[in-house]
C-alpha cells in the first residue's frame, strides 16, 4: 500500500509540475491542483497509513491515527481552494489586459518572446 | 580597573539622547532655521552634559562598562564602555560636532530649512558616539554601518548635483564594503575569544595572536580600517567627498567618519598588534599613503581637494605610528589624532569660508585674499602652519615626536634609515603643499576673475575657526597643561598597559628629530619655490588613478549584474518554473545524496500493509484522471472532467485511511473548484494550442520526471522509516481539555486554534485578492464554441430549478448539522461553510441571477471580515476571564427539543472560520457569475 501511494504521488507531482511549466494559464492552473493534492497527500502521509482507526475519540476504539496531519491538511485543502480561486480570476484579469492567456507578458512587449520563450 | 558608579546609567542615557534627538531639528524646522540650529546643538550639548560627570572617573584610570542583556545567546548584548580612548573622541565628535552646527548655520544658504541636513548631521553623530562608546564589538559594527549609510547621505546632501550622487555611492561602497569585511572580522574574533565583549578580548589577546585565524581576523579587521580611513589604495573615496557642503567635510574628515578607522586600530590595538604582520602591514600601508597623499596634495588646484589629501596623508601618519608598535609610537598617533582632528577642521571651515566668499576653490583664480579678508587669512595660515608642523602650534608637537619615533625605531632589521628618510620627505611634502596653501591662496597676486567679490564672513561663521586656530596656539604652546591629562588617559586605555616615560613641551634640545623638522621646513618650502618644474614633471607621469578604476568596475558589475537579473527575471513564469524546479532536483538529490544512510535505513525498515483490490482499482483511476488531465489538456473541457475523477479519488484515500474530515473537506472543495474551473472556462479558450516546441517538451518532461521521481521516491522513504509522534497529547486531552471527540477539529478550534485564526485570515485576503481582481473586469463573451457552434441561449433549465427548491433549505439544514456535531463527529465549520457554499451557489446557477440577486448579501468583503470578528472575538473574550488568547471553555447543557448537549465556547471560533469559508466562496464564484450579467445588460 505504501509503494502504491508513493507512485500515486509521485505521477502526481510529476504531472503537476508538468502541466504547471506550460505556456497558457489554464493548464498551469490544473497543474497547480495536482501538485496540490500530491502535496496534501504527502503531508498526509507523515501521518502513516492507518486503517479503521479515525481520531474520534470513543470507548470502543483501541488505538487512533496521527490527528496533527489531518488538521494540517485540513486547512490546506481550504487554503489551496483559496489559491487555487485567486488564480483563476488573475488568469481570467491577464485574458482581459492582454488579450490572450499566454502567461508571461505580452509577447512582443518583452525579452522574453524575442528570445521565443514563447511556448 | 573596571568599575561601576552609580552614574553609570548616563553612559547609555547620553546615547539614547543623541539618537532620540536626530528628530528634534526635523520638527522645529518649521520653526525657522534658527531653531533647528540650537535644537541639533542642544541635542549634542546635553549629551555631552550627560558624559561629563564620568570624565572624572575615567581620568582616575577607571573604565565604566554597563552592560544590559539582550541576546545573550548569541553574544549580543548592548554593553557600553567609557574609557580614556572614547573620552578623547567623545570630547572631539561632541565638540568639533557643537562648532560644525554653529558653522552649518551661516554656511548653508537661508533658503535651506536646515532640517534635513541636521537630523543627517545627528545621526552621523550618534553613530559615531555609540562607535566610540562600544563594550561589545558587534555593536560597534552596527554603529559603524549606519556611520557609512548616514554619512552617504551627508556626502549626498546636495542630491540635485551629479558629482554628489557619485561620490556618496562610492564612499558607501568603499566604506560600507570595508564595514562587512569588519563585520566578518569580528565575527571570527569573537569566535576565537569566545566572547564579542571588549573586555574579555583584550583579555583574551594572546589566545587571539596564536590562532591559526588570527592573519585572516587582522586582514578582515584592517579592511575595515583602512577602508574607513582612506589608506591607500582605498583612499580614492575621500578626494570625491568634497562633493559634500564643507560643514560636512570639516566634519567628517577632521574628527569622525575617517578617525573611526584609526580608532578601530586604537582599540583593537591591544588584541591584535605585537605581531611581525601587524608591524608590517600596518606600517607599511600607514607609510605610503602618507607620502602619497602628501604628494597628491601639492599638485591639487582645488583648496579643497588640497586639504582632502592631505587629510589622507595624515592618517597614513597616524595608521604608520600604531604600526610601529612601540608604546611611544601608539601615543604619538593618539596625540596626533588630537591635533589633526583641531587644525584640519579649522582649515576646512576656513576653506568653507572662502569658497563661501568666493565662489569657487581653484586656486590658480583665488589669490591675494589677504588683502580682502585678513582675520580669516591669519586664522588659516596658522591653521596650514600647523598642518606643516611649525614650531609654537600643535602640529608640531606629534610631527617631532613621529620623527622621533622614527629615529629611535629598530624594528625593521634590514635599514634603519628607511623610516626616519621616509619622515623627512613626508615632512618636505607636508610644508610644500601647506606653503602651496597659504601663498596661493593669501597672496601670490591679485583674485583672477572671481564670481563674488570676497570679504570677512558674517562674524558668527568665523567663531568656530577661531576657537579651533585658538586651540592650535593653546596646545602648542602648553601641551602638558592643556592635553596633557587627555593624552595620557586615551594613550594609556589604548596600549592597556602603563604609559611611557614621556615628556610633553616644545623644547627637547638639539636632536636628530630637530634637524629633520628643520630639514622638512626648508626642503618644502624649497620644493613650493620649485613648483613650476615639479608641476611639469608630475605631468609627464602616468595618472594613477583608482577613481576611474573604481567606476570601471562599477560600471562593469552593474552590467553584469543586469544580465544575470535580465536571465533570471524576464517575466517569463515559465522560466520561473523551469528554474525552481531545477534547483529542487538538483539541490533535492545533492541533499538526498548526502544523507543516504537515512533513506537505506528507512527503505529497508518497517512493514508494509497489503495491497487489496480496492486500493489498486483507486490507483488506476487516480493514473487514468491525472495522465488523462496532462495529456489531454489542450481539451480544457475533458481535463476538467479527468481532473474531478482525480479529486474523488483523493477523498475516497481520506476515507480509506481513517480521515472523515479531510475527505468530506476535499470532496465539497473539489465542487467548488469545479464549478469555479467551468465559471474560468466561459470566458477563456476551450483549447490550449499546441505551441511547445520538442526540446521544451522534452525539458519539461524531465523535469517532471525528475520531481515525481524524487516525489515517489521521498514518500516512500518516509512511510516506511520509523514512526514516531507528539499526537498522544491531543488524543488524550481532547475530551477533558477541549470538550469534543473530534480530535481533528479540537485541534483546529482550540489546541491550535491561532493557527486556524492565521490561515482563515489567509483565506479572507484570497478572496479579498480576487476581489480586487475581479473589479472592474470586462471580458467580451464568447459567440461560440472551439467547435464553431453557437452557444445556447436556453434558460436555466426547469428540472434543475424546479428540484433546487426544495433542495437549498435540506443543504442547509446538512450544513447546520455538519456544522453543529463537527466538535465531537466528522464536521466542523470548514466542512460546513463550504456545502453552504456550494447549496447557494446552485441555487444561483438553477435559479438564474435574479434568484441569487433576491437573495445573497451584494457585498462579502464585511462578511469576510465579520467571520474574522468572531474568531478573533470569541479569542479577546479570554483576556475577560483573565485568561491567554483563545482559551476555550466547555460544559454539559440540556435544551429543549435538542436534548442533552455539550458545548464549547469554540463554536464561536468555529462559527468565524464558517462564515470567513462561505463568505470566500460566495464572493468568488457569485462575481465571477456577475461577470457575465455585466455582459448581457
Amino acid at each position: 500500500m505504501e509503494a502504491m501511494l508513493a507512485i500515486a504521488i509521485g505521477l502526481l507531482s510529476g504531472c503537476g509540475v508538468y502541466l504547471m511549466l506550460r505556456a497558457r494559464t489554464f493548464p498551469v492552473i490544473l497543474g497547480l491542483t495536482l501538485l496540490s493534492y500530491a502535496v496534501n497527500l504527502f503531508l498526509f502521509a507523515s501521518g502513516r497509513l492507518t486503517i479503521n482507526a479515525p481520531p474520534i475519540i470513543s470507548a470502543e476504539a483501541s488505538h487512533y491515527t496521527d490527528p496533527i496531519p489531518q488538521a494540517l491538511v485540513l486547512t490546506a485543502i481550504v487554503i489551496g481552494f483559496g489559491m487555487t480561486a485567486y488564480i483563476v480570476t488573475l488568469a481570467l484579469r491577464g485574458l482581459s489586459e492582454s488579450g490572450d492567456d499566454h502567461v508571461d507578458m505580452a509577447v512582443e512587449s518583452t525579452e522574453a518572446g524575442k528570445k521565443g520563450e514563447t511556448a | 580597573m573596571i568599575e561601576n558608579s552609580p552614574y553609570a546609567f548616563l553612559l547609555p542615557l547620553a546615547l539614547l539622547t543623541a539618537f532620540a534627538g536626530v528628530l528634534l531639528p526635523l520638527l522645529a524646522e518649521s520653526h525657522g532655521r534658527k531653531l533647528a540650529a540650537i535644537a541639533a546643538g542642544a541635542v549634542m550639548a546635553v549629551s555631552l552634559a550627560l558624559l561629563v560627570p564620568l570624565f572624572a572617573l575615567v581620568v582616575s584610570g577607571q573604565t565604566v562598562v554597563v552592560p544590559v542583556e539582550w541576546l545573550p545567546d548569541y553574544g549580543f548584548n548592548l554593553a557600553f564602555r567609557l574609557d580614556g580612548l572614547g573620552m578623547l573622541f567623545t570630547i572631539l565628535i561632541l565638540g568639533i560636532g557643537l562648532l560644525v552646527v554653529l558653522y552649518a548655520y551661516y554656511y548653508l544658504p537661508d533658503k535651506d530649512k536646515l532640517g534635513r541636513f541636521y537630523a543627517l548631521l545627528l545621526l552621523f553623530m550618534s553613530a559615531m558616539l555609540g562607535i566610540v562608546l562600544s563594550e561589545n564589538l558587534l555593536m560597534m559594527v552596527v554603529f559603524w554601518e549606519i556611520t557609512s549609510l548616514s554619512s552617504f547621505l551627508l556626502i549626498a546632501y546636495k542630491s540635485e548635483a551629479y558629482e554628489s550622487r557619485i561620490a556618496a555611492r562610492m564612499a558607501l561602497v568603499v566604506t560600507g564594503g570595508g564595514g562587512l569585511a569588519l563585520l566578518a572580522g569580528i565575527i571570527l574574533l569573537g569566535q576565537v575569544a569566545g566572547s564579542y565583549e571588549l573586555s574579555q578580548v583584550i583579555a583574551a589577546a594572546d589566545l587571539i595572536k596564536a590562532d591559526p585565524l588570527y592573519p585572516l581576523i587582522l586582514t578582515l579587521v584592517l579592511l575595515g580600517a583602512f577602508t574607513k580611513s582612506a589608506q591607500f589604495p582605498f583612499h580614492f573615496w575621500l578626494p570625491n567627498a568634497m562633493a559634500a557642503p564643507t560643514p560636512v567635510s570639516a566634519y567628517l574628515h577632521s574628527a569622525t567618519m575617517v578617525k573611526a578607522g584609526v580608532f578601530l586600530l586604537a582599540r583593537l590595538y591591544p588584541v591584535l598588534s605585537g605581531t611581525d604582520a601587524w608591524l608590517i602591514s600596518v606600517s607599511a600601508i600607514g607609510a605610503i599613503t602618507l607620502v602619497y597623499g602628501a604628494y597628491m596634495a601639492m599638485y591639487r588646484d582645488d583648496f579643497k581637494g588640497l586639504l582632502a589629501y592631505s587629510t589622507i596623508s595624515h592618517l597614513g601618519l597616524i595608521t604608520l605610528l600604531f604600526g610601529l608598535s612601540t608604546p611611544m609610537s601608539v601615543v604619538a598617533g593618539v596625540f596626533h589624532i588630537i591635533n589633526h582632528a583641531i587644525f584640519k577642521a579649522s582649515l576646512f571651515m576656513a576653506a568653507g569660508i572662502i569658497d563661501h566668499e568666493c565662489g569657487t576653490r581653484d586656486m590658480r583664480r583665488v589669490n591675494g585674499l589677504f588683502k580682502l579678508m585678513p582675520i580669516t587669512a591669519t586664522l588659516a595660515m596658522v591653521a596650514a602652519a600647523s598642518m606643516a608642523g611649525v614650531p609654537l602650534l600643535n602640529g608640531f608637537l606629534s610631527k617631532e615626536m613621529f620623527f622621533t619615533e622614527a629615529v629611535l625605531f629598530t624594528g625593521f632589521d634590514s635599514s634603519h634609515l628607511i623610516l626616519p628618510v621616509f619622515a623627512t620627505i613626508a615632512g618636505i611634502l607636508a610644508v610644500a603643499y601647506s606653503a602651496r596653501f597659504i601663498h596661493d591662496v593669501f597672496f601670490n597676486g591679485d583674485p583672477v576673475d572671481l564670481p563674488r567679490q570676497p570679504h570677512e564672513p558674517p562674524r558668527w561663521m568665523r567663531v568656530p575657526v577661531e576657537i579651533l586656530v585658538l586651540l592650535c596656539l593653546v596646545v602648542g604652546m602648553f601641551p602638558a597643561r592643556s592635553v596633557g591629562t587627555l593624552l595620557a588617559t586615551a594613550a594609556g586605555a589604548t596600549l592597556q598597559a602603563p604609559l611611557p616615560a614621556y615628556d610633553l613641551k616644545i623644547w627637547h634640545g638639539f636632536n636628530l628629530a630637530l634637524v629633520m623638522s628643520v630639514v622638512a621646513l626648508a626642503g618644502g618650502v624649497a620644493l613650493y619655490a620649485q613648483r613650476a618644474t615639479l608641476i611639469r614633471w608630475n605631468d609627464k607621469l602616468p595618472s594613477l588613478n583608482s577613481k576611474t578604476g573604481f567606476e570601471r568596475l562599477h560600471r562593469f558589475m552593474a552590467a553584469q549584474a543586469s544580465r544575470i537579473l535580465a536571465w533570471l527575471d524576464n517575466g517569463s513564469l515559465q522560466r520561473y518554473i523551469a528554474l525552481l524546479c531545477a534547483f529542487v532536483l538538483i539541490y533535492g538529490g545533492w541533499a538526498s545524496y548526502r544523507n543516504m544512510s537515512l533513506s537505506d535505513a528507512s527503505f529497508s525498515g518497517a512493514s508494509s500493509s497489503p495491497i487489496d483490490i480496492a486500493a489498486m482499482i483507486a490507483l488506476a483511476a487516480m493514473a487514468l484522471g491525472t495522465i488523462g488531465t496532462t495529456l489531454l489538456h489542450h481539451r480544457r473541457l475533458l481535463a476538467v472532467i479527468l481532473i474531478g475523477i482525480v479529486g474523488l479519488v483523493v477523498s475516497l484515500t481520506f476515507v480509506r485511511f481513517s480521515a472523515p474530515d479531510l475527505a468530506l473537506t476535499q470532496l465539497s472543495v473539489e465542487v467548488v473548484t469545479i464549478v469555479l474551473m467551468l465559471l474560468a472556462l466561459y470566458y477563456l479558450p476551450q483549447t490550449t494550442p499546441k505551441e511547445s516546441s520538442r526540446l521544451r517538451v522534452g525539458r519539461d518532461v524531465l523535469l517532471a520526471a525528475g520531481i515525481g521521481g524524487g516525489m515517489a521516491l521521498a514518500t516512500y522513504a518516509l512511510l516506511t522509516s520509523p514512526f514516531s509522534t507528539i499526537s498522544d497529547f491531543y488524543l488524550q486531552q481532547s475530551v477533558p481539555g477541549g470538550g469534543g471527540s473530534n480530535v481533528v477539529n479540537v485541534i483546529l478550534v482550540d489546541f491550535r486554534g491561532f493557527d486556524t485564526l492565521g490561515e482563515i485570515a489567509v483565506l479572507a485576503m484570497a478572496a479579498l485578492g480576487a476581489h480586487a481582481l475581479l473589479d472592474q473586469l470586462r471580458l467580451l463573451p464568447p459567440k461560440h464554441d472551439s467547435a464553431g457552434r453557437q452557444w445556447a441561449q436556453e434558460p436555466h433549465p426547469l428540472f434543475l430549478r424546479m428540484l433546487m427548491q426544495p433542495l437549498l433549505p435540506l443543504a442547509l439544514a446538512v450544513s447546520v448539522y455538519i456544522f453543529l456535531r463537527g466538535h465531537n463527529l466528522p464536521g466542523g465549520g470548514f466542512v460546513a461553510g463550504l456545502v453552504t457554499g456550494v447549496a447557494l451557489i446552485l441555487q444561483s446557477l438553477a435559479g438564474g441571477l435574479s434568484f441569487a440577486e433576491n437573495r445573497l448579501p451584494r457585498s462579502y468583503p464585511p462578511l469576510l471580515g465579520l467571520g474574522l470578528a468572531f474568531a478573533a472575538g470569541i479569542g479577546l473574550v479570554s483576556w475577560f476571564f483573565s485568561r491567554p488568547f483563545l482559551t476555550s471553555a466547555h460544559g454539559h447543557f440540556h435544551l429543549p427539543l435538542l436534548g442533552d448537549i455539550e458545548l464549547a465556547s469554540v463554536i464561536i471560533f468555529d462559527l468565524g472560520v464558517y462564515l470567513v469559508v462561505v463568505a470566500t466562496v460566495l464572493l468568488i464564484l457569485s462575481e465571477l457569475g456577475k461577470l457575465h450579467k455585466g455582459e448581457q445588460t
